[in-house]
């Protein structure tokens, strides 16, 4: 592992303690709501704060340890850092934003001018070099603050919400352009996230922060697919349970019952289902279904030309059906309904 | 909606209590009147020989190098302190604050008083650098400085502490991280960012120390060519020659008048006295 972390921190309502690790050639995103501490993980491995308990070591080097009392300064540190709304220094061109790192590192104006022109036609920003940051783009303003925490060479690369100051519409390109410089450095890659879109397309592997706490690690077809918490299961778009399982049924931890298909789990489990998996009926249902409720539309949102819709009852459920279908059987919030899930739609693992 | 919903705007506007209004032009009038005063008594025809003897050329020269020696050190000096009050916790912080405050509130012959039984011949400290290296603030130009950046001090200190107090520190954590030495931060991050508040409190302090008449006299005398400023100049001429006062007083009336103007944008809207 290149880098190493235990994090502890108390900042204001936050309580952090995390594990972050990460190897020199992988990309890590942590994503997560706000308030969840990923910001704070960022600024702890930069040395913008110290650890409370836990230590930071990169590349075999101890930056910050709370046993030993050890602690490398923010500029001491081997570590670019591009901040959310990127920080450019207003009143320098873009070119001596992208030199600062290098004058302050004690490099003579012109060759730093010369090094951050590199950078800055690395990132097809040559013609921009004299640009203040209020005459940029918000992606060349990003591509810049890139090009200045790359020019000091770090082996340490974090990113915070970096394509969140951007409007939807430049996002996309800003992504994929993201990606083909983050794959030509060479360090360990860090980038922290709220939009599971970028943890996606962006990263090799995600950490999921909640609350301060790692709630899931792996990549993300391996998250997405098991969701622990109500928070990723939402974000990937299924139905989360937590339970029992006990011969073939799960006895959920919020009450009610659910059948399954495999006769041999046993003990805490989650289970999810995908809205597309979950039937809606107006009257009772008869046939296989083993799992069917009675239950009050609350609320639907209209996806594309599906809809989803919210029926609380016996279990909470969200069911995906085509708009036609919910115009046929007349779906409305208030409307009570019979919702309906096979077992063999069940993904049940342990929890 | 209600009917006065649709008014064209202003029409439906509370009107002032004539009261206040009266009031408000009598505060008004209050400060123009003396401008008035001033101007209709002016001797525009001799305005120039008056300005040019040699007691007005000594004193609007000596009032020149005065107040900028003191914005010089009130500078040199307020920045640091204002650094301190506005970024590092200590006990008894509100307590220095006032302290540096208390040269606006105190009256300056006071001020001059303190500082003739701190700097003077026989002071507090002013004994032992008369002793030691015979440096003597009374009666001497370097004493009208001192008396000076005593009272303009607090200006500039108190506009720069709520310029970093207003300052985004994250762009001070961006330069830590770009590899800038905490000095270097400062002097290529946070002084920039400062500069506006910096420009608005050299202004106001200059202004302040041309102005100061009470401690000066009190504590550096009133000597022509070495502790006459233009104030001790101008109520010394109030006696012997009035014009020559007038003709000076305008001349702190169009510097006053320059430093506001100049200070329009960046002052005013910034609020900052009130902030501190």
């Amino acid at each position: 592992m290149s880098l190493d972390a235990v994090l502890r921190s108390h900042v204001g309502p936050l309580d952090l303690d995390a594990e972050v690790s990460a190897d020199v050639d992988e990309i890590v995103a942590i994503l997560g709501p706000n308030g969840a501490g990923k910001t704070t993980i960022l600024r702890l491995l930069a040395g913008l704060r110290a650890v409370d308990e836990g230590h930071v070591v990169l590349d075999g080097t101890s930056l910050d340890d709370a046993a030993l009392g050890t602690f490398v300064v923010p500029e001491r540190r081997p570590v670019g850092f591009v901040f959310q709304d990127y920080l450019l220094f207003p009143y320098l061109s873009a070119l001596d934003n992208v030199a600062f790192g290098l004058r302050s590192r004690g490099a003579r104006k012109r060759e730093a001018r010369t090094v951050a022109h590199d950078w800055l036609a690395r990132v097809g920003l040559e013609d921009r070099a004299d640009a203040k940051p209020a005459e940029l783009s918000g992606g060349q303003a990003q591509r810049v603050a890139l090009a200045r925490a790359l020019a000091t060479e770090p082996r340490l690369l974090l990113l915070d919400e970096p394509l969140a100051a951007l409007d939807a519409s430049a996002r996309g390109g800003m992504r994929r352009e993201l990606r083909r410089h983050l794959a030509t450095f060479g360090g360990v890659r860090l980038l922290v996230t709220h939009d599971p879109v970028d943890a996606a397309t962006l990263a090799d592997r995600v950490l999921v922060i909640e609350d301060g706490r790692v709630s899931h690690a792996g990549t993300f077809a391996e998250i997405s697919a098991h969701p622990r918490s109500p928070y990723v299961a939402d974000l990937v778009g299924l139905n989360l349970f937590r339970g029992r399982a006990h011969d073939a049924t799960i006895t959920l931890d919020r009450g009610g019952e659910l059948a399954i298909a495999d006769t041999t789990i046993r003990g805490e489990v989650y289970a999810v289902v995908s809205p597309r998996a979950v039937a809606v009926y107006t009257e009772e249902p008869h046939g296989s279904p083993r799992n069917r409720w009675p239950g009050t539309i609350t609320d639907q949102d209209v996806v594309g030309d599906r809809v989803w819709v919210r029926v609380d009852g016996g279990v909470p459920l969200v069911a995906e059906v085509t708009q036609a279908a919910a115009r046929e059987l007349g779906l409305e919030p208030g409307r009570r309904v019979w919702s309906a899930i096979k077992a063999t739609e069940i993904d049940v693992y342990e929890a | 909606m209600r009917p006065d919903a649709l008014r064209a705007p202003g029409r439906g506007r509370r009107r002032a209590p004539p009261l206040v209004v009266i009031a408000a032009i009598v505060a008004m009038a209050f400060f123009v009147v003396p401008l008035l005063g001033l101007l209709q008594r002016a001797p525009w025809s001799n305005l120039w020989s008056d300005l040019t003897t040699p007691e007005a050329r000594d004193a609007l020269r000596l009032s020149l190098v005065c107040s900028l020696w003191a914005t010089a050190l009130a500078t040199l000096f307020g920045v640091p302190l204002a650094w301190v009050l506005a970024r590092v916790e200590f006990p008894g912080r509100s307590l220095v604050r006032a302290l540096v405050l208390l040269p606006m509130v105190v009256p300056p012959v006071v001020g001059g008083v303190a500082l003739l039984y701190a700097f003077g011949r026989s002071g507090l400290v002013g004994e032992q650098l008369y002793d030691w290296f015979g440096i003597q603030f009374t009666f001497s130009t370097s004493g009208a400085v001192l008396a000076e950046t005593f009272v303009a001090m607090p200006f500039l200190v108190l506009t720069v502490e709520a310029g970093l107090r207003s300052m985004d520190t994250r762009y001070e954590d961006a330069a830590a991280t770009l590899g800038a030495s905490r000095w270097m931060t400062f002097r290529r991050v946070t002084l920039p960012f400062l500069m506006p508040s910096l420009v608005a409190g050299a202004a106001l302090a200059w202004a302040r120390a041309l102005g100061e008449f009470g401690a000066t006299i009190t504590f550096a005398g009133n000597i022509q060519g070495r502790t006459q400023t233009t104030p001790l100049a101008v109520y010394l001429a109030l006696e012997s020659r009035p014009e020559g006062a007038i003709a000076l007083s305008l001349v702190l009336l169009a510097v006053s008048i320059v430093v506001l103007v100049m200070l329009r944008d960046r002052w005013f809207p910034s609020v900052t006295l009130k902030r501190a």
